[in-house]
């Protein structure tokens, strides 16, 4: 197991040079020039000017040579200075990345929670109305576009209800809680300030909601099958047959192994929400790293691009590793890395 | 034998949706103390009544009737009580015990469940004692280490014990054991039984064991039930049924079976297939395949009638023998003649290196299993040899290798003289047409989606580049008694007997020289494998075939082959006449597992003393040095761990790898 960790760990800093080096590559082949999004239109017409750009961000030398300079920066920690913001990507990617990670967090936590419920219940009352009822939410989850149901959502409970509050992470006239994390919700509850807790948390409401019920109905969809298999299985007459009541054969006997095959999933999600959290942080006004992706792509801001991507890859290694980790205690019968000599 | 009330079924009657009738009023007692013996086949709800008679009757089951417990009704009892008795007074093990067991759990965890759901005031420290006590009492070694352990790193046998030791948690009255040794090997099986031996006099626990196999009801029960289409057909004492079975169902059963002790000939099959439930006929259910029926049997069903001495039987001709069964002939005599077949010093090997990086990052060797440790065998056309070993023996392999559909690592297999190892599969490909072989589970090995007539036309335009005619194809059905019509239904459509005639029709369309037997009977119902074994002995007379006949059980082995060889970790330990084989065996191997098979003669297996080897099939990977036997084998010495068996001849043509090949007498006397 140890051995396997290191395997993993040692392979990652690979990938992501692979990731890094395709990145780059492929925006260097689009016959966009970034010099657009340096110097003004009026300004391209003056060589001079255009000529020190190129000069001071690195343009006039060949792609290897760029190549080289890129990764290098690279390895040593430094992501490079956007072009547009004039400011390191690193730097602007720190500032963005917790409220995208807050807002991925709690869209899992109620994703996986409230999938797992809902899947266990319907596979318990199976082709009954929960069942029929679980089957239409993760049906309007999953093919309902998060832009409509994010301005419906905010219509209905902020506009007109006023239940929750609007867009934003934090009421526009509250400063944000002291910057421990960068989580809102921990930095509040750090600083034992409840007031800004409850407007932090009653703000994440609405877009973990809606960022997560396409989580919540691809993980309820699997866990009722997942369940509906495993109830079939000899084991859970086993369990019945020495007494144990129904609520012990559902959570201690069933529950456990339907969700071995369910945890690959959940790891996939994570690192798709990551980076498909853009649309919910646009309706939300969430300042997270989706709009800074969205922004960097369309001036061609390469280094932003490549960092943002390298954020986005970073994270699906990570949320695979921890999923395979997972997989591996949840089912004794694997044992990873134990025939490798 | 009848003590204080146990458990008493009467009038059981469960349904499904539609009409199905699964269990049509089965009336059944079994006191505490008591083994009953429960036979049937698939579908004659044998395992049903007792799932049923616990309250665990599938989703949508009708249950009527009454089940009382101590005189305690359990139809219509509340759940929670219901709850209170199972695992507690009544408990119930299952046939697999791998997938009876939950595999995220550990052992011990799902031992203490049973005590604590019970118990729910016993304190941790006197829970794993009582888990420990439990595994001890089953003899589980190292109670307290494996109670940590998960069920996939247990044997089967030592499975079963676990799921024994979870039944027995509670001191029930009743335990009900459901094909307990089904899936296990025959030595393990006679181990298992043992144990609930001990149950019963120590515990004075009632027992009903539920199986498909006479043998096993032989030794160890005190009566029997025989059940058929959801009815008890017959009961009586163990004894008296065998002696004299009085309904016609019993007595073709019993002639079915070919035994260890019998001679090989023509077994009296049963004609047809149980019946399926959603098309019940009125009358007696087992009139349509009945040699005795008569206008009678088809209208009225018969209930099951006293019959003297305890004895009770459902048939109106109860007691009335039919007309002789065919003679059993003799022995079949070794075949002489040039083989077709030759395979000289076979080897294979597989490394056992997971993962997909290759070990860059300092990984040892990989690990090498030993499959298949050099094998000779030849092979005479119109001559059967049976390779007979209990799994994981390398039998299976040893049949892929000589078909080509793994590579060996080593050795030869010459098909009239032309050699085989080593060719590639396009070289292959034209020698596939001579070597053809027919699988163990017919469910699974037929495309559920291909009509018959296209599976058994499959071979021959792949290998013979030409579709045979329908009139090719109705020969073929022909030749394994279908007809003709066949060729148009789909797999789902054919009882499990006629599936394995469709891959018998499948291997011979090519004509080959040589069939591949993996397993052809063992998963068909007893009175089936009749049918399908004697149709194999006709083709074979009629088509002159070589067969390699791989199978555990060395009742059926004996009954087809004219040679044996018995494997055991890769190796040939024994191999000669099925005669001489099965008579004087001289490798303590052949001889334990010939103990060990149950044999349908109840008095018989009383009187016989056992010689059983302790423990399980080895574990290839870690292969010990001299004879793979001598961890379990009673005459080992240290001859033994230095130095390995070779194949040595000691008299016509029986050949035994041992260095204390004795007859059985002298140690043993293993009876029959």
């Amino acid at each position: 197991m140890t051995r396997y960790l290191l395997r993993r760990l040692i392979a990652m800093p690979l990938l992501m040079l692979g990731v890094a080096t395709a990145t780059f590559l492929l925006s260097h082949i689009t016959k966009a020039d970034p010099l657009a999004a340096i110097v003004s239109e009026r300004q391209m017409n003056n060589p001079e000017i255009v000529a020190a750009a190129k000069a001071r961000w690195g343009l006039d030398r060949s792609l290897p040579e760029q190549y080289a300079v890129y990764i290098s920066n690279l390895v040593q920690g430094d992501l490079g200075v956007s072009f547009r913001t004039r400011r390191p990507v690193a730097d602007d990617i720190g500032a963005r990345l917790p409220a995208t990670l807050e807002l991925v967090v709690f869209a899992m936590i109620f994703g996986v929670t409230a999938g797992i419920g809902l899947g266990v219940a319907a596979a318990h009352w199976r082709d009954g109305w929960i069942d029929h009822g679980a089957r239409l939410v993760a049906l309007i989850g999953s093919s309902m576009p998060v832009f409509w149901t994010g301005l419906i959502l905010l219509y209905v409970f902020s506009v007109v209800l006023g239940v929750f509050p609007g867009p934003g992470r934090i009421d526009a006239r509250v400063a944000p809680p002291p910057g421990v994390t960068g989580f809102y919700t921990l930095d509040a509850l750090i600083a034992g300030d409840m007031e800004r807790l409850r407007l932090a948390l009653a703000h994440l409401v609405l877009p973990a909601f809606v960022l997560g019920w396409a989580v919540m109905g691809i993980i309820s969809r699997l866990v009722r099958g997942s369940m509906l298999d495993v109830m079939e299985q000899d084991y859970i007459r086993t369990a019945r047959a020495k007494g144990a009541g129904e609520g012990r054969v559902l959570f201690a006997h069933a529950l456990r192994n339907a969700l071995i095959p369910t945890l690959t999933i959940i790891g996939h999600s994570f690192a798709y929400l990551i980076t498909g959290a853009v649309l919910t942080e646009t309706i939300f006004a969430w300042p997270g790293i989706g709009a800074y992706a969205v922004d960097s792509a369309r001036s061609l801001d390469h280094p932003a691009i490549i960092g943002v991507t390298l954020v986005g890859a970073a994270a699906f290694l990570i949320a695979n590793l921890v999923t395979d980790i997972a997989y591996a205690l949840a089912n004794p019968r694997i044992e990873i890395g134990r025939a490798d000599g | 034998m009848t003590g204080a009330a146990g458990l008493e079924i009467r009038g059981l009657r469960v349904g499904f949706p539609g009409g199905l009738e699964a269990v049509r009023g089965v009336d059944l007692s079994l006191a505490r103390g008591e083994v009953l013996g429960v036979v049937g086949e698939s579908g004659s709800g044998k395992s049903l009544t007792w799932l049923a008679a616990m309250g665990l009757a599938p989703r949508g089951a009708r249950v009527e009737g009454s089940v009382r417990l101590m005189g305690e009704e359990l139809i219509g009892a509340p759940r929670a009580r219901l709850r209170e008795l199972r695992g507690n007074r009544i408990a119930m093990i299952f046939q697999d015990p791998l997938s009876a067991l939950n595999p995220v759990l550990t052992v011990g965890t799902q031992i203490a469940e049973a005590i604590r759901l019970h118990n729910p005031d016993l304190g941790g420290r006197e829970v794993r004692e009582r888990v420990r006590e439990l595994l001890d009492r089953v003899a589980v070694p190292q109670a307290a280490r494996r109670a940590g352990q998960y069920p996939h790193e247990f044997s089967g046998g030592m499975r079963q014990r676990v799921m024994i030791a979870m039944a027995i948690a509670n001191d029930p009255d009743i335990l009900i054991a459901d094909e307990p040794t089904t899936a296990l090997d025959v030595t393990v099986q006679a181990q298992v039984l043992e144990v609930f031996e001990r149950l019963r006099a120590e515990l004075g626990i009632g027992i009903a064991l539920v199986t498909h196999d006479l043998g096993v009801v032989a030794g160890r029960a005190d009566r029997v039930a025989v059940m058929y289409g959801g009815r008890v057909v017959e009961e009586a004492g163990v004894d008296a049924l065998f002696a004299s079975p009085q309904h016609p169902y019993t007595r073709g059963l019993i002639g079915s079976l070919p035994t260890v002790a019998g001679a090989g000939g023509r077994l009296t099959a049963i004609p047809g297939a149980p019946p399926s439930l959603a098309a019940r006929p009125p009358g007696c259910s087992f009139a349509p395949r009945c040699p005795i029926a008569e206008a009678r049997c088809q209208a009225e069903d018969p209930v099951l009638m006293p019959a003297g001495d305890g004895r009770r039987a459902a048939c109106h001709f109860a007691g009335a023998r039919p007309a002789a069964p065919a003679a059993t002939g003799p022995a079949r005599a070794p075949v002489s003649g040039e083989p077709v077949l030759s395979v000289r010093g076979l080897v294979k090997d597989y490394r056992m290196d997971g993962g997909l990086l290759p070990p860059v990052l300092g990984g040892a060797g990989a690990a090498r299993l030993r499959a298949v440790a050099g094998v000779d065998l030849d092979l005479a056309a119109g001559e059967t040899l049976g390779l007979v070993g209990e799994s994981g023996c390398g039998k299976s392999t040893l049949g892929r290798c000589i078909l080509g559909l793994v590579a060996p690592t080593a050795g030869s297999v010459r098909l009239r003289g032309t050699e085989l190892a080593g060719l590639t599969r396009a070289q292959m490909r034209p020698w596939r047409r001579h070597l053809q072989i027919v699988f163990q589970d017919p469910y699974a090995s037929l495309h559920p989606r291909m009509r018959v007539g296209e599976i058994i036309a499959e071979p021959m335009r792949l290998l013979l580049g030409r579709a045979p005619s329908a009139a090719q194809v109705a020969v073929l059905l022909e030749r394994v008694r279908l007809e003709p019509a066949f060729a148009r239904r789909y797999p789902h459509e054919l009882s499990g007997g006629q599936r394995q005639r469709v891959g018998i029709a499948r291997a011979l369309a090519v004509d080959p020289d040589v069939l591949v037997l993996d397993e052809p009977v063992s998963a068909l119902d007893v009175s089936i494998q009749a049918g399908v074994l004697n149709l194999l002995a006709d083709l074979q007379a009629e088509l002159g075939l070589a067969y390699l006949f791989i199978a555990h059980d060395l009742a059926v082995v004996r009954h087809v082959s004219h040679r044996v060889a018995v494997m055991y970790a890769g190796r040939i330990v024994e191999s000669g006449p099925a005669e001489a084989l099965h008579t004087a065996p001289r490798h303590p191997y052949t001889q334990a597992l010939l103990a060990a098979a149950p044999v349908p003669d109840p008095p018989a297996e009383r009187r016989r003393r056992r010689q059983l080897p302790e423990g399980e099939p080895p574990d290839l990977l870690a292969a010990p040095r001299g004879c793979a036997f001598r961890a379990r084998c009673w005459r080992a010495s240290d001859r033994c761990g230095a130095e390995l068996p070779a194949l040595r001849a000691v008299d016509g043509g029986h050949a035994v790898a041992c260095h204390h090949p004795e007859p059985v007498a002298a140690t043993a006397p293993a009876g029959a």
